[in-house]
């Protein structure tokens, strides 16, 4: 039903949270899985790739930083000639540096935010489209509810996911005509290391010593419409499933948002 | 797949034909019940065909295929108190409600300022506070379960206006801001409310005279289906004329299913592109 059995999806930042959820569902629909992520992810490279191999699908790993375009080009290159072809990009490779307000950001981290948020998915679309069949392809461009609205001491993570909207936009008008659909996931809070970590902890209980994931629970709930703190790496996954998959074969130049609400609460 | 509806009720308004059949056997298929509405008959103003009695049955017949039980009532959902009784009829005797898709629409085509006032009218009546009668007699059902998923059918005329039907924009338009007004208030019911905003759809709403004749306004007869295709296939960033009806239901399944569990409040097209072009 999906369309995906046999189909081959190179999916960016695959070592843990949602790029290896994402991995694992692509390989339960009958995907075979190319899994990149950055040289110090190598172990947790081979816990994603055992994952898919769980699932009885293949699994190529290779290490690259997104944002070295020759490195990038070579995995993606050499997980293509073991598969043997390319239906689906999954630009998932992103980075949530420590914030401050605007005019005290670091130029490092803005640069470095840039570099892999923006650059790194510019990198991943010129690094595969190139491995798609005359049948064209899915790509799907993880963005972020900051992609859609701006939340204080974010200015260069929500710059970078602002951006990746106009590159898909731009994407998906160039590349309808070769049947390759462009969109964007745009996810909220999900429960994974990029939000549930101490510093974010810390930030939302300033009263607390030493504040954990259910004392910030409470804060996050009432930010959703859904009554829930977050949504899991999972319901990522399925929307990126989903938009990839035949049943999404004429959305192309969307945002899709799982957030449980929060860009919509009144 | 398979089941991803197992063991729910889905009501669906415009059921007898396009994308409200689609919608009820591609439920159907994935184990859920129908309780399939539709006017089944013409409404003022409106120029093409309209759906008939036998269109509801041939619904009836296709869902029954799919292995799903189905309820089906002739209701115009301009008719509140109809409306109610048809849906409170549907929810008891399948047993309860968890998805509901506002799908019923029409379409008309006139200049926004030459306008008669009965075109405007009638357009507002069926495709904004019809939506809103629907969500009315159904959401009590959908809050005594204590969750469900709404999809309101809205349009790429929901997102950006589109010239010679200014009601029919305004009508869409409208149902967004329904949309995000209900999600709001239902989500502490566990009930997710979003839009659907398709372009084109090979169903009778476009597939007629008028609707055709505005895509090829340079011949001087009604095109043919190749001559309207040609027209139509700018709109879109993929290369095709139209969406198929099976496409809307594909999106509405996937807001409909555990899958999409979290997401309430979206706009999403299905529009090949339409949109962002």
């Amino acid at each position: 039903m999906s369309g995906l059995l046999n189909k081959v999806v190179v999916v960016t930042g695959a070592g843990r949270g949602t790029g290896r959820t994402h991995c694992e569902r692509f390989a339960a629909e009958g995907a075979d899985v190319i899994a990149l992520d950055i040289p110090s992810a190598a172990t947790d490279l081979c816990v994603t790739s055992a994952e898919v191999e769980k699932r009885g699908r293949r699994c190529v790993t290779g290490v690259a930083d997104v944002s070295d375009l020759d490195a990038l080009t070579t995995a993606v290159d050499a997980g293509v000639a073991e598969l043997g072809r390319l239906d689906v990009v999954v630009a998932n490779a992103g980075i949530h540096l420590a914030g401050a307000p605007t005019w005290e950001l670091t130029q490092e981290a803005w640069r470095r935010t840039l570099d892999v948020n923006l650059t790194g998915v510019w990198h991943t679309v010129k690094a595969s489209v190139t491995h798609f069949g005359k049948d064209g392809g899915s790509i799907v461009i993880i963005s972020s509810t900051n992609g859609l609205r701006g939340t204080a001491n974010t200015a260069h993570y929500t710059s970078s996911k602002h951006a990746v909207v106009g590159l898909a936009r731009t994407l998906a008008n160039e590349l309808g005509p070769r049947r390759i659909r462009v969109n964007t996931v745009l996810p909220g809070a999900v429960g994974t290391a990029m939000t549930l970590n101490e510093a974010t902890f810390k930030r939302l209980r300033p009263d607390l010593d030493q504040p954990t994931a259910d004392d910030v629970a409470p804060i996050l709930v009432a930010r959703q419409l859904l009554p829930v703190p977050w949504v899991e790496p999972v319901d990522v996954s399925n929307a990126v499933v989903f938009l990839a998959s035949e049943e999404g074969r004429y959305i192309t130049g969307a945002q899709l948002v799982v957030d449980a609400g929060l860009t919509q609460k009144a | 797949m398979g089941g991803r509806l197992e063991g729910k009720v889905a009501l669906i308004t415009g059921a007898a034909r396009g994308i409200g059949r689609a919608q009820a056997v591609r439920f159907a298929e994935e184990g859920s019940d129908i309780i399939a509405l539709d006017v089944c008959g013409s409404v003022d103003t409106v120029i093409i065909p309209p759906s008939t009695p036998a269109d509801l049955d041939e619904t009836a017949r296709l869902v029954e295929a799919a292995g799903g039980r189905i309820v089906s009532e002739v209701v115009d959902v301009r008719d509140l108190d109809g409306l109610q009784a048809a849906t409170d009829r549907g929810v008891e005797r399948l047993g309860g409600l968890d998805v509901v898709c506002a799908t019923a629409g029409i379409t008309s085509r006139s200049g926004t300022v030459e306008m008669d006032e009965a075109v405007w009218q009638t357009m507002l009546d069926v495709n904004l506070t019809g939506v809103w009668h629907t969500c009315k007699a159904s959401a009590p059902h959908l809050i005594a379960g204590g969750s469900g998923s709404v999809i309101l059918i809205s349009s790429i005329a929901g997102l950006r206006g589109l010239v010679g039907v200014g009601h029919y924009t305004a009508a869409k338009h409208g149902v967004v801001g329904l949309m995000r007004s209900l999600a709001n208030e239902l989500a502490p019911h566990n009930i997710r409310v979003n839009s659907i905003h398709p372009t084109n759809v090979d169903t009778p709403l476009i597939q007629n005279a008028v609707v055709s004749s505005a895509f090829r306004p340079d011949l001087d007869r009604p095109p043919t289906r190749e001559e309207f295709a040609e027209a139509a296939r700018p709109m879109n960033m993929l290369p095709i004329p139209w969406v198929e009806p099976i496409d809307v239901a594909n999106a509405c399944l996937f807001l409909a299913s555990e899958e999409a569990r979290y997401i309430t409040a979206v706009a999403l097209p299905v529009d090949a592109g339409s949109t962002q072009r």
